[in-house]
């Protein structure tokens, strides 16, 4: 790569500093601010090391602790076993449909968290389908499949939701990998067995490794998944958070669990870290192989079409039943007669406008809907006011921004739980109460969604090479046109990409906003949790339906940023 | 002996090879010759039972090979681009194929530090492939593939990427290394120089098919068609059309350059053809062919001639060089041999 070597930008000029406090303003008073006083509450009679390590290991600490981790292994072990076939699978075998099979496969993981257990519950819940056609067809009164407020339900939610990241990144570099290296491998003797202890496990390593930790990652900070799934049995550190908070009252224990939770999830990151950049080492010496136009014997034949099967009924199926839920009445509605119809209905998607007079909410769900629109919008255009700035600074790469940039990345290490209580903490006292304004939800989204921002536009503003600008201005270009032909077309793409993110993560968001929401101000997924803890087959159908809206909002989102990203890499 | 017989593999609808049956005889160097995607890569990863033929079988000493498994078969085979594990260095990759004999470490020490002596690369153990050159890594490549000792050693464009110095400094040392270890080998490439310096036996395919098989310098005074003439180089292809044959067996070139040719066209010829092989030609006053120079080009003890001659044929011969080149634009005459030409069949119709 060439260094251009950049002089102008080493001298201090008070425009940039300006520019500076736009981002460490906000994040000083809505993220360390909050954290600082986490840390305060934690340490609340803290003297010494000794008592630190006394807190840590009160039985309760020690076994939400013991759980998180142990959840999250089997978690990430099931979704291992599920996912490295299914790589590859992609990796190796042309199919028809594949294409769409590999798009399909991104949606679960970009579900909203509520959506993931809906989806679990109209597939494996009590009123799901596979306990109904069981009922019906072996003429049984219950369910025979219990798995609600069990273990299996959080592991198999989480495979569901996280096996596309090694599909995604092992999968690609696989895809990589020289088809030569074990040829050759064979021809040298080989047995196909050792080619791939010796060749492919050991190329393939990294890959797996650094997915894997994602994968952990993601199941060690799961919320939604073990609250509505797990019941009031299981407690992973975020779900204590929460517990300690809303249910105790026990703000310490609550700011401790914090303060684990985000040593353990920046271990994790910096881990991550690591391994990624190892990913990075070329698998081949040189030129892309192509996947192998052989013909397939029968036998071969059959296992892909077994491991197709295996992802469609782990990634896809979970999607259908939730849409067929939402357009199917099983039973008759109280009060109905027995005569009463079951079957196909839009009645659940009729009643999001009606405000039944036994429901306990203040607010009709298309209520939620536009709340939630508003707090999409919010979330946005404060996520992007705040980290266009921040990306053009970083872009710089001044010493100062070298200096700053993991400070402004510390967000993304933080879970949505620990910013939702420290929003808490701050503003629902003086100087800064905030409790009964709307616009606390989105700016804790605005939290949630920078880091995601940050990410999406960094790139573009690096990739605008200096030379360029200078170029159009010897051509004869003012600033103005310098920053409408060159900046503009470069940087205008990674905007809609980034905007589009922080819309769908404030549309999806659960974590931070249970712990903020009021009654008067309830978002789609708060609406979707309460639906699905409350008896009844309206209930139910309400949260699917509301479910099927999310999940074809977010899948339709998650298309077009594919769509629109400057270069389509897939990447979390 | 490796007996390739009756092979056929077709892709879809793409016919990658059509009925190939040649032999290869212990010790022998064989090179296949041919333009990229005529098959050549497709024959080798079938005789390695990387894939299977459609028809055909694949014997060694008698014995076919149908069912024995890649690893089994003992070839050895080199690729193009070298395919070099990256995750093992030097060593690793060279002592591959003998840990897969089960071999003692210390015997694998040995034979590795041997194998690396032959290559020269001996002081180059522990390196890390990927930073070494092209020529390195060709030389680890040649290594990894003779280390487990194979009996057929195949080699396919192990010299594709590198630059042309240096492929002909290990073109030579690579001849030298094959004939002292007495290999029997599969040599591929698209590259007539390459096979013809290296090979015993020269076999020439073109669209999945065997075009001709023989010795180089058969070969080069016999091309079975235009397609293997103007593959190596033999470009002056005269239509009948275009020049006469007299009754003394003369070819008629234009109005006084007569050039003898051996025989009338032999009758299986479908579309015969005259071919003038450039080698052999003298300058000379008195030549029978005379035109008009339209480029030199200067190749050390031999020099390039293109010449018009009078009905607007374009010919190009080679000459020794003289003392003095002629300029461009001037006439000059040439004496050809006797056997400079000969008929051959027209494969491009």
């Amino acid at each position: 790569m060439i260094k251009v070597s950049n002089k102008t930008s080493k001298i201090f000029r008070p425009e940039y500093a300006l520019l500076w406090t736009i981002p460490l303003a906000f994040l000083t008073l809505f993220y360390f601010y909050p954290l600082a006083t986490i840390l305060g509450k934690s340490l609340v009679g803290i003297n010494n090391f000794s008592q630190l390590l006394d807190l840590v290991r009160q039985p309760y600490v020690a076994k939400t602790l013991w759980f998180t981790i142990w959840q999250a292994t089997l978690s990430t072990i099931l979704t291992l076993a599920i996912g490295l076939p299914g790589a590859y699978l992609l990796a190796h075998y042309n199919f028809w449909g594949k294409n769409i099979l590999r798009a399909i496969t991104a949606i679960p993981f970009v579900l909203p968290t509520v959506v993931v257990a809906a989806s679990f519950t109209s597939t494996l819940g009590p009123n799901g389908w596979i306990n109904r056609a069981l009922m019906n067809w072996l003429n049984l009164e219950t369910a025979p499949i219990i798995l609600n407020h069990t273990l299996w339900a959080i592991l198999i939610a989480h495979v569901f939701y996280n096996t596309t990241i090694i599909l995604r990144l092992v999968g690609d570099y696989w895809t990589l990998m020289d088809p030569k290296l074990i040829q050759a491998a064979r021809c040298l003797g080989a047995t196909r067995l050792k080619a791939f202890l010796g060749i492919t496990l050991p190329l393939l390593t990294p890959a797996i490794v650094s997915a894997a930790l994602l994968v952990f990652i993601f199941d060690f900070t799961s919320f939604g998944v073990i609250l509505i799934l797990g019941g009031p049995i299981f407690s992973t550190l975020e779900v204590a958070i929460y517990r300690q908070t809303i249910n105790f009252f026990d703000l310490e224990m609550a700011a401790l669990l914090s303060v684990i939770q985000l040593m353990c999830t920046l271990g994790l990151t910096v881990l991550y870290a690591r391994f990624t950049r190892k990913t990075h080492r070329p698998l081949k010496t040189n030129r892309l192989p192509s996947i192998s136009r052989q013909q397939l014997n029968w036998k071969t034949r059959i296992s892909v079409g077994i491991l197709i099967a295996i992802l469609i009924i782990v990634l896809v199926v979970p999607l259908i039943t939730l849409a067929f839920s939402s357009v199917f009445k099983f039973e008759p509605d109280r009060g109905e007669r027995e005569n009463a119809s079951t079957g196909f209905t839009l009645k659940y998607y009729r009643e999001l406008f009606i405000n039944r007079r036994h429901s306990i909410f203040f607010v009709t769900p298309i209520e939620t809907i536009i709340f939630s629109l508003r707090n999409a919008t919010i979330t946005m255009i404060s996520a992007l006011a705040i980290g266009l700035p921040t990306t053009w600074i970083l872009a710089r790469k001044t010493r100062l921004a070298q200096m700053l940039e993991p400070i402004l990345m510390l967000p993304l290490g933080t879970s949505a739980v620990t910013l939702g209580l420290g929003f808490l903490l701050v503003f629902s006292r003086s100087p800064f109460n905030m409790r009964t304004s709307s616009l606390l939800i989105p700016l804790a989204h605005t939290l949630v969604a920078f880091p995601f921002v940050v990410r999406s536009l960094l790139p573009s503003w690096t990739i605008i090479n200096p030379q360029l600008r200078k170029a159009a201005a010897m051509l004869g270009a003012n600033p103005i046109q310098v920053w409408r032909e060159i900046d503009l077309p470069i940087i205008g793409r990674a905007i809609l990409v980034a905007g589009a993110f922080a819309f769908t993560i404030s549309i999806g968001e659960f974590g931070a906003t249970i712990l903020l929401s009021r009654p008067e101000f309830t978002t789609v997924p708060m609406a979707i949790y309460r639906y699905l803890s409350l008896p009844g087959a309206l209930n139910y159908g309400q949260a699917m339906a509301l479910s099927t809206l999310l999940m074809i909002f977010c899948g339709t989102s998650i298309f077009c940023i594919e769509a629109i990203r400057p270069n389509a890499i897939s990447e979390f | 002996m490796l007996e390739i017989i009756d092979i056929s593999k077709s892709f879809g609808s793409i016919e990658a090879l059509s009925r190939i049956s040649f032999s290869v005889a212990k010790g022998e160097i064989i090179a296949i010759l041919g333009p990229s995607g005529c098959g050549k890569s497709t024959l080798l990863s079938i005789t390695a039972g990387l894939i299977g033929p459609d028809t055909g079988m694949i014997r060694w000493n008698g014995v076919s090979l149908t069912n024995v498994p890649p690893h089994l078969r003992n070839f050895g085979l080199m690729f193009q681009d070298n395919a070099l594990f990256p995750h093992r260095n030097v060593f690793g990759n060279v002592a591959f194929g003998l840990k897969q004999l089960q071999m003692k470490p210390e015997a694998i020490d040995k034979q590795v530090s041997a194998i690396l002596n032959i290559v020269g690369m001996r002081d180059l153990a522990d390196r890390d492939v990927l930073s070494l050159s092209g020529g390195e890594q060709q030389r680890v490549a040649l290594a990894r593939t003779i280390a487990p000792n194979p009996r057929l050693l195949m080699l396919d464009e192990p010299l594709g990427s590198l630059d042309r110095n240096l492929r002909e400094q290990l073109l030579h040392e690579l001849r030298q290394i094959l004939t002292d270890l007495e290999q029997t080998v599969i040599y591929v490439t698209h590259d007539q120089d390459e096979a013809f310096a290296i090979a015993d036996r020269v076999v020439i395919m073109n669209t999945g098919k065997l075009i001709q098989i023989g010795r180089p310098r058969d070969i080069y005074a016999h091309p079975a068609s235009t397609f293997v003439a103007r593959f190596l180089g033999l470009t002056n292809i005269l239509e009948t059309s275009v020049v006469s044959v007299d009754t003394n067996n003369r070819v008629k070139i234009s109005e006084n350059s007569l050039i003898p040719i051996s025989q009338p066209p032999p009758k299986h010829m479908k579309h015969p053809r005259i071919l003038i092989r450039p080698r052999g030609a003298q300058l000379s006053e008195h030549g029978t062919l005379s035109g008009i120079l339209t480029n030199v080009s200067f190749r050390g003890a031999l020099v390039d001639l293109k010449i018009i001659v009078s009905n607007g044929l374009q010919l190009r011969f080679e000459v020794p060089t003289p003392s003095i080149i002629p300029k461009i634009g001037t006439k000059i005459n040439l004496t050809l041999p006797e056997d400079a030409s000969i008929w051959i069949e027209d494969d491009s119709l």
